[in-house]
């Protein structure tokens, strides 16, 4: 089998007494889209985190094509590969649709110390900016200010500043999170296509969504990864039932 | 609501067909008040780089503005009594030219201002402002205990400093220069604003985590700002000694900080001629004010009260409604 | 924007005998300025530590606390001028201040508590101007003078033979016996566990019921008292005029910045060191510089370093701990 794109290695968090990962082993590989879920409180935003760099592990490793990355900066790891969207948008709100885009341009192009031609302007950040804007459906929107957009043109945003750093590995952190049907609809559709350009790990709520996208899913619970498997096989696995359905039904 | 683009051209109109008049009717000290709004003008766009783009509360830029003052002073007090500056492992002569000074100056606040930076930026929010505003008065005391320049009583510089095919001396013409001065600057400053580095910093204000996911160091972002930021409240710095002909370790009191601090604000934070409407503000409330009663800085602080507390976008912001420095 | 010169903060020295030169460095001189460096550090809490209050609980940075600083001299001075009693002064000092305090809170203060940093600089750099300008109208711009009482005037003895100030010694111990009552306060009373409460989660606070907008005014008024006394209290070792106040303020910055911001105890081990820094650096490293340099290049360079030797300890804190000895968040 060849080497996973994206790979944690016994990772551990605590905080003070709670264990919010605990020797979470997983895996995303290439062309796949890989959904971990679990209830509230188990541990998946602190997992973003640690993959993300936001937060340090306690123990293990995090592996990015190969490459050890578990001591590297958020920055660092952009760089190396990861195109991250937020659970809560983080965009700059003041700037336009078109000038979010064009910062992650920026970012990929890894030279931000121009101080004089008008960003806007340069050609190649233009058209990947666009490139990415047109492919989540933001064309229309490029010249509106970003604080104008509706909720699901934000998640939509994010996932356009991601595309425009044309990662390895996407890793999402609950993109359904307040879209209506529809919206959540075509956002599904969206990211469907996307697993062909890399491999997604989608941390998610929406089980409609995580049953539709996912090519496996994690089952997180109480920091510990529980099960591992197809959908299929989390659907069935009488382990996952009791955890996880139990305390939603 | 009036376009942002009318008011900073009655601006510039303004300064420029007032010191005209001022030349027709021979009145010179209203050319020096003019000069001084200029000059203040410039210490706050440099502030405004690091504080209305990149969002660093500095309140330690009076550092910065002395020591581009002091670098003036320092270097025409070895002209006037042609002695040399002894460096250490080298010695240079003094000089009287204003490019020369002016680079030195730059270069000297830009250093300083790495090096303060790289500290405070180690820190953030409350710790930063509290940070900047003790370097700066490191820099005051350091100024009044240096005996050889005058300590706590400053030192006069006794002929402004030349420029090639300037008489420096006469007021309108040294208006003039520092006017041109502040309209590069401001050039620069625009055309940063729209740059990648200028896209690159206001997200790192608004969104650091953002700029740090699209694999940006927000940091060194905000360093360069502070460093850029530095060098052009320097240049400001040796022009006010020029103006004077006097530095004093006023130049580098914490007051200062938080004056030109509020010549930003008042014209209004971000603004690409925020600062400079918030300095002709000030230093006409600072003439008509100051002729009315000795006390005009009570009249002062409660403008900037009522500002803070009911305008927030300065005055820039009251006339043109909300908007940020590009658009 | 003729900034004032700072008068001298209350940093110590004016040495007891003039004939102690460096050359006679004597273990006598060494005792007498680290009291003099204990006491300015004792006085530099009290303002550091509503400062860091302040901050603690209400995240506010507040650049007006030299203001009060400056009326509870101004209000010593004047009662004392007017009745002669120096301990009226004092409690009319620590009210008027407590007063001006809550007054300055509940119309301005309370309307920045949400807002950003920079509102809150601006703001009460306002009020400076404000108090500043306001203090010159009523009591004119010459300073005033606070006389030390027949009673807490003259010397002590001390173990080992060493004349020192009694006024001095009253300050150490006063600021000492504040420090602990404030401890107690936070410790062991209701207000204390409210204050403390506030500081963790000011809506947990509120849905249990207390009146946070009192306590907020409550604490900003006791940080006020604090600083009006520290004032009241230097002010009859400096001459009392304004801008008295912002040199300490900064010093206090630093001393909060080294310990850490909403720390009391940072404030204390800040103050501390703050002011024996600056104290011992003045006097000490000009004669260290004499060792190996000319006499008067030594004492300029070493009064020139010494003046800057606190924020050469806040960078090196920094470097260390970002945010401070007794810090936790930023």
């Amino acid at each position: 089998m060849t080497e996973p794109v994206l790979e944690t290695r016994n990772l551990s968090k605590r905080f003070g007494a709670l264990t919010a990962s605990d020797d979470i082993s997983i895996d995303l590989r290439a062309g796949e889209i890989h959904a971990v879920i679990g209830p509230n409180g188990a541990g998946k935003t602190t997992l973003i985190h640690q993959i993300c760099g936001e937060l340090r592990p306690d123990a293990g490793e995090i592996r990015l094509l190969g490459q050890d990355v578990t001591r590297l900066g958020t920055a660092a790891r952009a760089r190396a590969g990861l195109g991250r969207t937020f659970q809560v948008s983080a965009l700059a709100m003041e700037d336009t649709v078109l000038q979010n885009a064009v910062l992650g341009a920026l970012g990929a192009s890894g030279r931000p110390w121009g101080f004089w031609r008008p960003v806007l302007n340069d050609r190649a950040l233009r058209t990947r900016a666009q490139e990415a804007l047109h492919r989540v459906g933001l064309d229309e929107m490029m010249a509106a200010p970003c604080a104008a957009l509706s909720h699901g043109q934000r998640r939509q945003l994010e996932v356009a500043v991601a595309l425009t750093l044309q990662p390895r590995a996407f890793i999402m952190d609950e993109p359904m999170a307040g879209l209506g049907t529809e919206g959540s609809k075509r956002l599904t559709g969206l990211l469907d296509g996307l697993r062909a350009q890399a491999p997604i790990l989608l941390v998610e709520h929406d089980m409609d969504a995580v049953f539709a996208l996912a090519d496996r899913i994690s089952v997180l619970v109480y920091g510990r990864v529980i099960a591992t498997g197809r959908v299929d096989e989390i659907r069935a696995n009488p382990e996952v039932r009791q955890a996880y359905l139990g305390e939603d039904a | 609501m009036i376009a942002e683009r009318h008011v900073n051209l009655a601006l510039v109109l303004g300064l420029i067909v007032v010191p005209s008049w001022a030349l027709a009717a021979d009145e010179p000290f209203t050319i020096t008040l003019a000069t001084r709004a200029v000059i203040l003008a410039l210490a706050a766009v440099g502030l405004n780089i690091a504080l209305g783009i990149g969002g660093l509360v500095s309140l330690g830029h009076a550092a910065f503005f002395g020591i581009g003052g002091y670098v003036m002073g320092i270097l025409a007090y070895h002209a006037q009594t042609f002695t040399p500056l002894d460096l250490g492992a080298f010695s240079i002569a003094g000089t009287k030219a204003m490019p020369v000074i002016w680079l030195a100056a730059i270069v000297l606040s830009a250093f300083v201002a790495a090096v303060i930076g790289a500290l405070s930026l180690r820190t953030s929010g409350v710790y930063f402002i509290m940070i900047t505003l003790a370097f700066g008065q490191m820099f005051y005391y350091f100024a009044v205990s240096w005996r050889s320049y005058g300590g706590a009583d400053g030192m006069s510089i006794y002929v402004r400093n030349s420029f090639p095919g300037l008489d420096t001396l006469v007021p309108i013409q040294f208006f003039a220069l520092c006017l041109v001065l502040l309209g590069l600057v401001l050039y620069l400053n625009a055309r940063l604003v729209r740059s990648r580095f200028g896209l690159a910093l206001d997200a790192a204000r608004q969104v650091p985590l953002r700029v740090r996911t699209v694999g940006l160091d927000p940091l060194r972002l905000k360093l360069a700002a502070f460093v850029l930021s530095g060098a052009v409240t320097g240049l400001a710095g040796a022009l006010y000694a020029d103006l004077n002909r006097f530095v004093s370790p006023a130049m580098f009191s914490w007051q200062f900080s938080g004056e030109i601090m509020v010549l930003v604000i008042l014209g209004g934070t971000g603004r690409l001629f925020g600062p400079v409407l918030g300095a002709v503000v000030f230093v006409a409330l600072e003439h008509f004010l100051g002729g009315l009663t000795d006390f005009w800085q009570i009249y002062l602080g409660i403008i900037l009260l009522l500002i803070v507390l009911f305008a927030r976008g300065g005055i820039i912001g009251l006339l043109c409604g909300k908007r940020g420095l590009h658009d | 924007m003729q900034a004032g010169a700072g008068p001298g903060v209350f940093r110590g020295p004016p040495r007891l005998q003039r004939d102690r030169t460096a050359r006679h460095m004597s273990a006598i001189l060494i005792v007498e300025q680290i009291l003099n460096g204990l006491q300015f550090g004792v006085m530099l809490f009290l303002m550091a530590a509503g400062l860091t209050l302040i901050f603690g609980v209400m995240g506010l940075i507040n650049l007006a606390h030299g203001s009060l600083y400056m009326i509870g001299a101004f209000v010593a001075a004047a009662v004392a001028g007017a009745t002669g009693s120096f301990l009226l002064a004092m409690i009319c000092a620590l009210v008027a201040a407590a007063v001006a305090g809550a007054i300055v809170e509940i119309v301005v203060i309370r309307r920045l508590y949400a807002a950003e940093h920079l509102d809150q600089v601006l703001a009460t750099f306002a009020l400076i101007l404000i108090f500043s300008e306001g203090t010159r109208w009523v009591f004119g711009s010459f300073p005033m003078y606070l006389e030390i009482p027949d009673y807490l005037s003259g010397a002590v003895t001390l173990p080992g033979g060493i004349q020192y100030p009694l006024y001095r010694v009253m300050l150490i111990g006063a600021g000492l016996a504040v420090g602990l009552g404030l401890w107690a306060l936070i410790e062991h009373t209701r207000i204390g566990i409210r204050i403390r409460a506030g500081e963790n989660d000011r809506e947990m606070v509120a849905a249990l019921g207390v009146d946070i907008s009192r306590l907020y005014t409550l604490v900003f008024a006791l940080g006020a008292a604090l600083a009006g006394l520290s004032g009241a209290m230097v002010g009859a070792i400096q001459s009392v005029q304004v801008g008295m106040g912002e040199p300490v303020l900064i010093l206090a910055f630093v001393v909060i910045v080294i310990g850490g911001i909403g720390s009391i105890r940072g404030a204390l081990v800040g103050a501390l060191l703050v002011g024996l820094t600056d104290t011992l650096g003045g006097v000490f490293l000009p004669e260290l510089f004499k060792l190996f340099m000319a006499p008067a290049a030594a004492t300029s360079v070493g009064s020139a370093l010494a003046s800057m030797s606190i924020y050469i300890v806040m960078s090196l804190v920094l470097i260390w701990r970002p945010t401070g000895l007794f810090g936790g968040r930023a």
